[in-house]
């Protein structure tokens, strides 16, 4: 595999930008910058462990159990499986996406792996926990019971409405 | 944490199966080598997204929100935002105290979780344009049901 310079065209660009901003000493070049470099540190943290842990699942994990468990044949419990999945997951969007992709690879159907990008976003738990005790724990408790059936619904409406040949644009960037 | 619970999984496996767990942490150095582009750039948007939408322009324009412009207001700004949830909710308790509604808490912090502009360059790759579009415009149409549900529970809306 080689490396494009283009996919790199906009660190360039920033960088350049940060370059003159540091030269004009702008504050907006510092603030923007102290922002890249404590969020670099967090992705650095944990984002190239996420990519082995996928390597190991990639290479271990047989992909009949995904097909049985989370595939097109799949129950109701399928869902569950999802969520507790997204409510452990740790990060964000940006882990549950290659996470997503690596089960669709080994056979999980379209509306699983959309429920659990969804119930990544709103269920994980140690967000859940901050909502609950600073805005109320009624509130976490609609929201989830709003969310998690709309998720649901919208992941089997979305595996219904999305064609056959953008799922296969699903990489998991191998 | 996580490179500890990584660490400890490769050594088991390895004692299990060597090949196998050679190849799984190749393909893995791979993913990372291939993913770290969208990333940085994902990285790029999020400093940026920080500077700009930061929490004291967040608390300004919410902090006198209401109504359908105040829900709109908090779904745009959760859409661009990016906070983790030990500053988000610890924000929206803020906003709270200052007499902002939980509707418009409900739109900020919904889209804020699960509308994405700034992790647009990883969804992307991983799932293509229409997908991402797709799935952000659902999830932006799920955050004002949410709200509103709210809305009504709070009694801050009637029907």
């Amino acid at each position: 595999m080689k490396t494009h310079l283009k996919d790199y065209w906009l660190f360039i660009i920033f960088s350049i930008l940060m370059a003159i901003g540091f030269s004009l000493d702008l504050s907006i070049a510092h603030g923007v910058f102290d922002n890249f470099y404590s969020f670099f540190l967090t992705m650095v943290k944990f984002v190239p462990a996420v990519f082995i842990l996928i390597g190991l699942f990639d290479v271990w994990v047989d992909k009949k159990i995904i097909e049985k468990h989370l595939g097109e044949d799949s129950g109701f419990l399928a869902y569950f499986w999802a969520m507790v999945l997204a409510s452990t997951t740790v990060g964000g969007l940006y882990v549950a996406f290659p996470v997503a992709s690596a089960l669709y690879k080994k056979g999980a159907s379209p509306r699983i792996i959309f429920s659990y990008i969804g119930t990544a976003a709103v269920c994980r738990i140690p967000m859940t926990l901050f909502e609950a005790s600073y805005v109320g724990v009624s509130f976490t408790a609609i929201r989830w019971l709003v969310s998690i059936p709309l998720v649901i619904i919208s992941s089997i409406i979305m595996e219904k409405m999305i064609a056959e040949k953008d799922l296969a644009n699903i990489s998991d960037a191998a | 944490m996580v490179y500890y619970f990584t660490a400890a999984l490769t050594a088991v496996l390895f004692m299990i199966d060597k090949e196998k767990t050679i190849k799984g942490l190749k393909l893995g150095l791979k993913k990372i080598r291939k993913n770290s582009p969208v990333f940085l750039n994902m990285i790029i948007l999020v400093a940026l997204s920080l500077y700009f939408v930061s929490d004291e322009l967040i608390l300004r324009f919410l902090g006198d929100g209401s109504g359908a412009i105040g829900v709109a207001i908090a779904g745009g700004l959760g859409s661009v935002a990016f906070m983790p949830g030990f500053v988000a909710f610890p924000l929206a308790g803020i906003l709270l105290e200052k007499g902002v509604s939980y509707t418009v808490i409900a739109a900020f912090t919904t889209t804020l979780m699960m509308v994405g502009i700034v992790t647009y360059p990883v969804e992307k790759d991983f799932f293509g344009l229409k997908i991402t579009v797709i799935r952000n415009i659902i999830s932006l149409v799920m955050a004002v049901i949410v709200s509103i549900v709210i809305g009504l529970f709070y009694g801050e809306l009637f029907i």
